[in-house]
């Protein structure tokens, strides 16, 4: 799993999913999954592939949860069909998936001792009570928590609730692991570790990883590929650079990060530019995309990083527009800027502290706000 | 509201008035003298004419007897129905089972009695069951609605309870039989220990529906006491009472302590 | 946690039982169900039929539904007659008019006495608090007939507190106080007085402290803070609080019975009256069904607080 390989030297065997003839390992075919009125989950289609750790990313109430309890058999879809390693799981009930979750609130029998909330799931499996108990201490050595085996739930901390919640999902080694919100209750700095935490331990293991989440940054830095939901639906499914860097939708583009979006339409295209004509921006160069037809309403997506700031209008720059800095805010490694353009529309700016500058650039100040074509990205929905 | 002498006082007032004729009962059992009321001086005598009185002692046993029994089988039932009503979404009669294990809780128990009385005059006349009537039947009578206080009691449990401890157990590879005695059953026990010691209470407490569904041989303890206080106050009840109230409170404030400490651990 | 008693024989267990339609679930949901439906819905049925029977001397004392004629034909014996007894005779429209007032007074009395104290115990630091709830509950626990019986101590002629009211001259004279209706309303508020503290304590609990700093900060004084926040908010409480006094008074029989005099009329004792010494079960019915159709509505009502409760 090299996360950080030129995203065009494929090997097949870590990128599965660029290999068209790849079988995949969880087919989830059409699902949908009505509660009386309301559609939770609306016709989604996916392919997650044998050793991923893929993240389903979305707000509250998106359907991201309920898919993930439709895969542990807590909810029975209305419509569709999900296959795991090639079976049909649809009348196969929960105790005999081979799946194991991690559940938001850990779930951790409150009656029961730490050691025997990891054993519980392989004396299920009919395991004998010694060989449970080893298997179990072998997992919580791999959580390190080996030294608090005999603690009730209740006795330990957020962090290690946690990693008892993990040993217990992944002492009986499923084939998948349904992780929902794993790291949701734990405060920003524990979260960060974590992170890097479950990334080692799912490589350790090579299970499968189905992450739900609703924090962004969580999901680029665990998943091999992001898997965007909103109302029920999957907008886009990639990799973490792809979903940032080629959002396919202006809700995708919004929704990682943040972005300038505005409205424009397609102008001439020669071989290696094109131009949007947007009334805030004016003629705004891009790189050209395929498949526009002149004239039609497009979107330019523009990240505030990608944006360079100027006292002057710099000369060789394929996009500058003229602005006023309304708002500075210093954060340290970064400021971000809020410069009002001509039309009184804001563009939001970000640049990295890289220098001690002397000089920022300020409140009231006129300036020039320029990019590349290649920090262009233009949408059609 | 918060400030000022409206509220301690409202507050003083209601406790005087809820513990007032609890505290003379106690006093006036040690009194000497038969008029009640009138001190005559500290005396036991009416503790050892109740231990003497074979007709309360009896009554008392068999109360006992109906409150176990009534008290265990509407706790099994009580929690069936909690359980139902709380984990098994939709069913067919489920607003049925609903309003049937609320309704007890505040039927007059006059209509409970004599409805119940009926039912089982009615089936021994068409099913030869029950024959006559006595402690099978009061068990019965107080295990309706004792179930009732049960099923409220278990029911607010079920609700606060995670529901995803039940789903882990079943993601862990445990059937559903065995999630309601792994799981279930362990964490909401505490509520069913205390939904057990209120059946029992109410059970032993219970009057006018004991009243209905007895038959000869069979009288309860508060059916012989009623008609010992109907002529009029007796010592010898008060001194009953006064034991009463001691056993109660004995048990309440260790039930209390052991609350207190269960809730000490932190959460 | 053996075994042999794992998943393999639950399962085949259950799937005997699935043969023949009968699923773990339905055999779960059927307990419960039938024991009330047993026990608890088909004894009002039987009421109901036996309200339209006739007083007989016979075992059981009222005639059957049914009758065959001496030609063979089966004709169904019923009749509103008790029914158009209870109405004509003043004595049973007075009991239920009267216990519907007592009922009410007296509930009202419990909000009265009840409320400060909720409040105060809602507002309570932790300690105290736990405390203080189970000072309110134990007394519940102690048994209902000799606190009733306490009272008759208290209220007698040569009661605690005339006794007390005498020595310390306020009266010369005992106070009748015994085998009246104040009596009756003292003994249902006392008894009762717990089951209207906890739904209020339990409603005032959840009550955010930061409604009343904020009306407080907007101007409210504390008293104006009460009326116009705490009070309406609080209102599903007082509904819960007084249908749980208020229905069990109406059919009270011990209370009247012990503190009330002859001329207390409540409609438990007419009834416990028709059938234990008048023996006339019809009739007894009649006034048990006619007050089943009394307690209804308010229980309807308390249900769609209790409904309201869970959708919160």
């Amino acid at each position: 799993m090299n996360r950080t390989a030129a995203p065009d030297a494929i090997a097949a065997d870590t990128k599965p999913w660029r290999d068209p003839g790849a079988e995949p390992f969880i087919g989830i075919r059409n699902i949908t999954k009505r509660f009386d009125d309301f559609t939770a989950v609306d016709d989604v289609s996916l392919d997650i592939y044998r050793g991923e750790l893929f993240c389903l990313l979305g707000g509250s109430g998106c359907g991201k949860s309920t898919l993930l309890r439709m895969l542990a058999g807590f909810e029975t879809p209305s419509a569709g069909q999900i296959l795991i390693d090639g079976q049909d799981m649809a009348r196969v009930p929960p105790d005999r998936r081979p799946t194991n979750m991690m559940f938001q609130s850990y779930a951790l029998f409150p009656h029961m001792s730490v050691e025997k909330n990891v054993a519980y799931g392989l004396l299920r499996e009919g395991k004998s009570r010694a060989e449970a108990h080893a298997r179990a201490g072998e997992m919580l050595k791999l959580v390190k928590l080996e030294s608090l085996a005999r603690r009730k739930p209740h006795q330990l901390s957020g962090g290690q609730r946690q990693r008892v919640a993990l040993a217990r999902a992944l002492v009986k080694q499923p084939k998948l692991l349904l992780l929902d919100e794993p790291l949701g209750a734990l405060d920003k700095k524990l979260r960060e570790e974590t992170q890097f935490e479950l990334i080692r331990i799912q490589e350790t293991l090579g299970v499968t990883f189905i992450v739900v989440t609703h924090d962004q940054d969580e999901a680029m830095t665990l998943a091999t590929r992001i898997g965007v939901m909103n109302e029920g639906a999957i907008v886009q499914v990639g990799e973490p650079r792809e979903i940032y860097e080629e959002p396919n939708s202006r809700f995708v583009a919004d929704f990682i990060g943040s972005v300038n979006l505005f409205e424009g339409r397609a102008g001439m295209a020669a071989p290696d530019m094109m131009r949007i004509d947007t009334e805030v921006l004016g003629p705004v160069n891009a790189r050209p995309r395929p498949g526009l037809t002149q004239g039609q309403t497009v979107w330019v997506a523009i990240r505030p990083e990608r944006i360079g700031l100027s006292r002057e209008k710099p000369a060789d720059a394929a996009n500058a527009v003229p602005g006023v800095v309304e708002e500075v805010a210093y954060r340290g490694h970064m400021s971000s800027y809020r410069v009002r353009l001509a039309g009184g529309q804001m563009l939001r700016v970000t640049q990295s502290n890289l220098t001690r500058d002397v000089d920022p650039i300020s409140w009231d100040e006129p300036v020039w706000a320029s990019f590349t074509p290649a920090a262009v990205r233009v949408l059609t929905e | 509201m918060a400030r000022g002498w409206f509220l301690p006082l409202a507050v003083v007032l209601g406790f005087v008035f809820l513990y007032a004729p609890i505290v003379s009962l106690v006093v006036f059992s040690f009194n000497e003298s038969r008029l009640v009321t009138v001190w005559g001086g500290f005396s036991t005598r009416w503790y050892v004419a109740l231990f003497n009185d074979r007709q309360i002692l009896g009554a008392a046993w068999i109360s006992l007897k109906i409150a176990f029994a009534a008290a265990t089988i509407a706790t099994v039932i009580g929690t069936l129905a909690a359980f139902v009503l709380t984990r098994f979404g939709s069913f067919r009669g489920r607003l049925l089972l609903t309003g049937m294990a609320t309704a007890p809780l505040v039927m007059p128990e006059v209509i409970t009695g004599l409805s119940l009385l009926l039912l089982f005059v009615s089936m021994e006349l068409t099913l030869g069951w029950p024959a006559g009537r006595g402690l099978t039947t009061i068990i019965i009578a107080h295990t309706t609605f004792c179930a009732a206080f049960v099923a409220v009691i278990a029911q607010s449990r079920l609700r606060d309870m995670d529901e995803s401890l039940e789903e882990a157990a079943r993601d862990l590879g445990a059937g559903p039989v065995r999630v309601f005695f792994d799981i279930t059953l362990p964490v909401i026990a505490p509520a069913l220990v205390s939904g057990w010691l209120l059946a029992f209470t109410l059970s032993l407490d219970d009057l006018v529906i004991a009243s209905f569904v007895s038959g000869p041989g069979a009288s309860t303890l508060p059916m012989v006491v009623f008609s010992k206080v109907r002529l009029g106050v007796s010592p010898d009840v008060n001194a009953l009472a006064a034991i009463i109230i001691a056993i109660v409170t004995t048990a309440v404030l260790i039930a209390g302590l052991l609350l207190r400490r269960s809730m000490r651990r932190p959460q | 946690m053996n075994r042999l008693s794992d998943n393999a024989l639950w399962r085949a267990t259950a799937r005997g039982f699935a043969a023949i339609g009968i699923t773990g679930r339905t055999l779960v949901i059927a307990i419960p169900m039938l024991w009330f439906l047993v026990f608890f819905l088909v004894p009002f049925l039987v009421l109901g039929r036996i309200s339209l029977a006739e007083a007989i001397i016979a075992r059981p004392p009222y005639t059957p539904l049914f009758e065959r004629a001496a030609d063979g034909t089966l004709s169904i014996i019923a009749s509103l007659e008790n029914y158009w007894f209870l109405w004509q005779d003043t004595l049973y429209r007075n009991a239920y008019l009267s216990s519907i007032r007592i009922a009410a007074i007296s509930t009202i009395c419990a909000l009265f006495i009840g409320y400060p104290i909720a409040y105060f115990i809602a507002r309570s630091p932790e300690p105290r608090r736990t405390f203080l709830l189970l000072m309110v509950v134990l007394p519940f626990w102690t048994s209902f007939l000799l606190r009733v019986y306490a009272w008759m101590g208290f209220l007698r002629r040569e009661g605690v507190i005339n006794n007390m009211l005498i020595w310390l001259g306020v009266i010369d004279q005992p106070l009748v106080m015994m085998q009246t209706d104040l009596a009756v309303y003292i003994g249902i508020v006392y008894t009762y007085l717990p089951f209207m503290i906890l739904p209020l304590y339990a409603n005032l609990t959840k009550l955010d402290g930061a409604l009343l700093e904020a009306a407080n900060d907007l101007g409210a004084s504390p008293v104006v803070t009460f009326f116009t926040v705490t009070l309406p908010l609080s209102l599903p409480g007082i509904v819960a609080g007084s249908m749980l006094v208020f229905i069990p008074a109406i059919g009270e029989y011990v209370i009247p019975a012990l503190l009330g005099g002859p001329d207390t009329l409540m409609i438990g004792r007419v009834l416990w009256d028709e059938f234990f010494s008048s023996r006339d079960w019809p009739v007894a019915s009649a006034v048990a069904i006619v007050m089943l159709v009394l307690v209804v509505a308010p229980i309807m009502w308390l249900q769609s607080t209790q409904d309201r409760r869970e959708l919160d």
